[in-house]
């Protein structure tokens, strides 16, 4: 199970303490998330399903790649943070 | 007469309200978060805000209670784009809020909103659920509507007709005026006579490219119209089946705002700057253009406003006037609110602190 946790910016609009969830890509290990907290779903992927535009997640300490497709791979017992990017301002 | 403003700001949402004197701020909600609009309902009392949060995207909250406390409600949002439609240059996805308003009487929980990138939603369970209007959003002239004011286009104006609530009349930066007859089945555009001077000459008066930047329609003549548009003012007195230009108005022609007042279609006002490439007000001395004469002549109307170095910019949705057309009240960007009680001969500052304000609107 991968550890998520979440900026502490977000959790000011919607709770979201850090929670364990089982993947083997970052978008299996958010669907987890969502499924078990539908309202974070919006704040962190766009319409289309894509990271939003001024979000970055770290996956073990690096970026994550795919922001599309959410493709990355999620080693099991990994720290996945969802965090503001920089260039939101 | 209105006694409470809704004021939405770079950094939140405040309530104005008249004392036995004068105007101050009763409450604030959303401090710190940006509110790209908010809305009074009528038909039930309950407020609405648009909240972009940057970072984590547009939120809408809705409080039945005046204020003192707000829920979030549904986001809209735009379907899957088709990866195989080249010819759509335009994002699918929510980037503001960019006009909400209230269905008519015989229409509960129905709202209409306009968003950046240029989609028209609508709900009918009071912003529960929301969705696009597909009848609109899929015409292939949408997909050559371009930003003004933005980098993507968006839809500022909706104006449900009080004669038939379903006749909806939609301002679009960078897409003219667009109408629907039979509550968004089907739309046509009606920007005739429009002029854009930032097109190549043989295309300037293309309706379908026109930049509005804010459409009212008279309470009382209803088929009277006001625009104020990138090029200029521009007015229709035949249902926006053609729209004539305003040539001369002092102290400029360029500006966002315009409202009309409610029974009497000949008076407007206007928050005029110098046009395009500047965005200052005329000689740095903020002013309300104000016709009583249907855009023959303007009063000047000054007193009470800032008269040296002054740069307040007045945007689309900042300016706004009360259902008995005697009061009107208009925000800056740079933070300042002004409310008159005599139709613009005087000026009350309210404040000239606040955040950059994107829009003031009367309650009831």
């Amino acid at each position: 199970m991968a550890h998520v946790a979440f900026t502490a910016n977000l959790q000011r609009h919607v709770a979201c303490p850090p929670m364990e969830a089982a993947g083997s890509t970052l978008r299996k290990v958010l669907d987890a998330v969502f499924a078990a907290n539908p309202r974070v779903r919006g704040y962190v992927l766009d319409d289309q399903g894509e990271l939003r535009k001024h979000m970055v997640i770290f996956i073990d300490g690096r970026q994550v790649a795919d922001r599309r497709g959410l493709s990355d791979v999620v080693e099991p017992d990994a720290d996945v943070y969802v965090m503001q990017a920089l260039s939101g301002g | 007469m209105s006694d409470r403003i809704l004021v939405s700001t770079r950094k939140g949402l405040f309530v104005v309200a008249r004392g036995d004197n004068e105007w101050s701020i009763e409450s604030t909600s959303f401090l710190g978060d940006n509110v790209s609009l908010s809305m009074h309902d009528p038909r039930d009392g309950a407020l609405y805000a648009a909240l972009d949060h940057g970072h984590f995207g547009v939120k809408m909250h809705r409080s039945d209670d005046g204020g003192a406390t707000w829920s979030e409600i549904g986001t809209p949002a735009f379907p899957e784009k088709p990866d195989d439609d080249e010819s759509d240059k335009n994002p699918w996805k929510m980037m503001s809020v960019w006009a909400l308003e209230p269905g008519g009487p015989g229409q509960p929980g129905q709202i209409w909103m306009g968003t950046i990138p240029g989609g028209l939603f609508v709900t009918h369970d009071r912003g529960d659920s929301w969705e696009l209007v597909r009848s609109l959003w899929d015409r292939d002239e949408r997909k050559t509507w371009f930003g003004g004011g933005s980098d993507e286009p968006g839809i500022h104006s909706i104006a449900v007709d009080r004669r038939n609530e379903q006749r909806v009349v939609l301002g679009i930066s960078c897409g003219g005026v667009w109408v629907t007859e039979d509550g968004g089945e089907t739309w046509a555009c009606r920007a005739d006579g429009m002029r854009a001077e930032y097109l190549p000459p043989d295309m300037q008066g293309e309706p379908n490219l026109q930049d509005p930047h804010c459409i009212v329609q008279c309470r009382d003549q209803p088929e009277r119209w006001w625009c104020q548009h990138h090029n200029g003012i521009f007015v229709s007195n035949d249902d926006c089946a053609s729209w004539q230009e305003i040539e001369e108005a002092n102290p400029s022609v360029f500006g966002f705002a315009v409202s009309v007042h409610p029974e009497n279609a000949d008076t407007a006002w206007f928050v005029p700057a110098i046009k395009d490439e500047r965005r200052i007000p005329v000689d740095g001395k903020v002013v309300v253009g104000r016709t009583r004469d249907g855009g023959k002549t303007f009063d000047v109307l000054r007193s009470g406003l800032p008269q040296e170095h002054a740069y307040d910019i007045t945007f689309r949705h900042a300016l706004d006037v009360d259902a008995a057309g005697t009061r009107l009240a208009f925000g800056s960007t740079t933070g300042s609110l002004w409310v008159t009680e005599d139709q613009g001969d005087s000026w009350q500052t309210v404040s000239e602190h606040l955040p950059p304000v994107y829009a003031v609107r009367f309650v009831g």
